[in-house]
């Protein structure tokens, strides 16, 4: 292995970019597979390529045969896990320890002052910019989720807004059917289509019969975790 | 609590980091890398082992039981910087020397960074 892979890898993941790392367990020889293409001293076809493709999504690393016989190891490199909480609410409180243990790197927005402080969150990174400034700026990727928690359109529709327009994984907004119902009509009035909307997760969370702030966070978390290892078994909110 | 397990357990980044910082203080270094997995097995694949030619270790490719027979082909593998490509199984002494009952059988393939 080369150091610069080292270095390569290192930039990859701060640019929160997905990599595919090939390597010929005959040789040791390398190739850095990125967005469906590779480069590098291992020949890799259209099969491999597929492969590649597959560990990507599912996460998970796996050695396979080409058809010339040799065995390729495709380590994957994902980016991080994020989950973004819009709004310092008690259920962000219990949801942000709680997705930290997932392995997740959580931020909690909330312009608010009071609401998104130190003490509230110990050790969780807080912004007080308004949601849809602080969610377009993080850029969301495929391995990030977004929940809203406020209750305020004023503060969770913009977010929702930016949600959409991003390659997140997963979209959640707490409220009633009730509330959820309003804030479709706001979203079509907007101009999102019901194929967009119906990303969205509302009202959130799996059917646990969960009451307390905990065991909602925990029927959050269990609905993200659904959504990102079963991303096809995941029943999308009509 | 995430710092502890983080220790207990690092990514494959913090592997490779120390790997990196290994080689720039002039240590020759080997990284193992979990490579495929039969039956049940300690770690997952793609889990990573660093080794440095002063014998340190960061990460892991199994529960303990076969890290230190990793270790020493490492060494081989830092002098003669071919690759290695090894298979352990629940046969081996080391792993019922552990208990490691699991019926697993694990590859792990070592190089050497250059």
């Amino acid at each position: 292995m080369d150091r610069a892979l080292i270095d390569r890898l290192a930039a990859a993941r701060a640019a929160h970019r997905a990599v595919v790392v090939a390597t010929d367990l005959g040789s040791g020889k390398k190739t850095w597979i990125e967005d469906g293409s590779a480069a590098g001293s291992v020949a890799v076809d259209e099969a491999v390529l597929v492969a590649a493709a597959a560990a990507q999504r599912d996460d998970k690393s796996q050695t396979v045969e080409t058809g010339d016989g040799r065995r390729l190891f495709l380590h994957v490199f994902n980016p991080p896990l994020r989950l973004m909480v819009v709004g310092a609410v008690h259920i962000a409180q219990s949801l942000a320890p709680m997705a930290t243990l997932a392995g997740y790197a959580v931020t909690v927005i909330d312009p608010r002052g009071s609401f998104a402080t130190a003490d509230r969150f110990p050790g969780i990174t807080l912004t007080d910019e308004w949601p849809d400034e602080a969610l377009a700026a993080s850029k969301p990727d495929a391995r990030t989720a977004i929940v809203t928690l406020t209750h305020d359109p004023k503060l969770d529709d913009p977010a929702l807004h930016s949600a959409l327009r991003s390659g997140c994984f997963y979209i959640g907004c707490l409220g009633s059917r009730r509330t959820h119902a309003s804030r479709v009509e706001r979203l079509k009035q907007a101009g999102f289509d019901d194929a967009e909307i119906g990303r969205i997760h509302g009202p959130i969370g799996l059917d646990i019969g969960a009451r307390s702030p905990a065991e909602i966070a925990l029927a959050i978390m269990g609905e993200i975790t659904a959504t990102l290892r079963r991303p096809q078994a995941t029943t999308v909110a009509a | 609590m995430a710092a502890d397990a983080e220790k207990l357990m690092p990514s494959s980044e913090e592997v490779l980091g120390r790997a990196a910082a290994w080689q720039s203080s002039g240590k020759d270094v080997a990284i193992a890398t979990v490579v495929n997995t039969w039956g049940s097995s300690p770690r997952p694949v793609g889990s990573q082992l660093a080794v440095s030619g002063a014998q340190e270790m960061i990460g892991s490719v199994s529960g303990g039981c076969i890290e230190g027979a990793v270790v020493a082909e490492a060494q081989e593998v830092i002098r003669s910087g071919a690759p290695r490509l090894l298979e352990f199984g629940v046969a081996d002494a080391d792993a019922w020397a552990v208990g490691l009952a699991c019926g697993g059988r694990i590859e792990v393939f070592v190089e050497r960074l250059d």
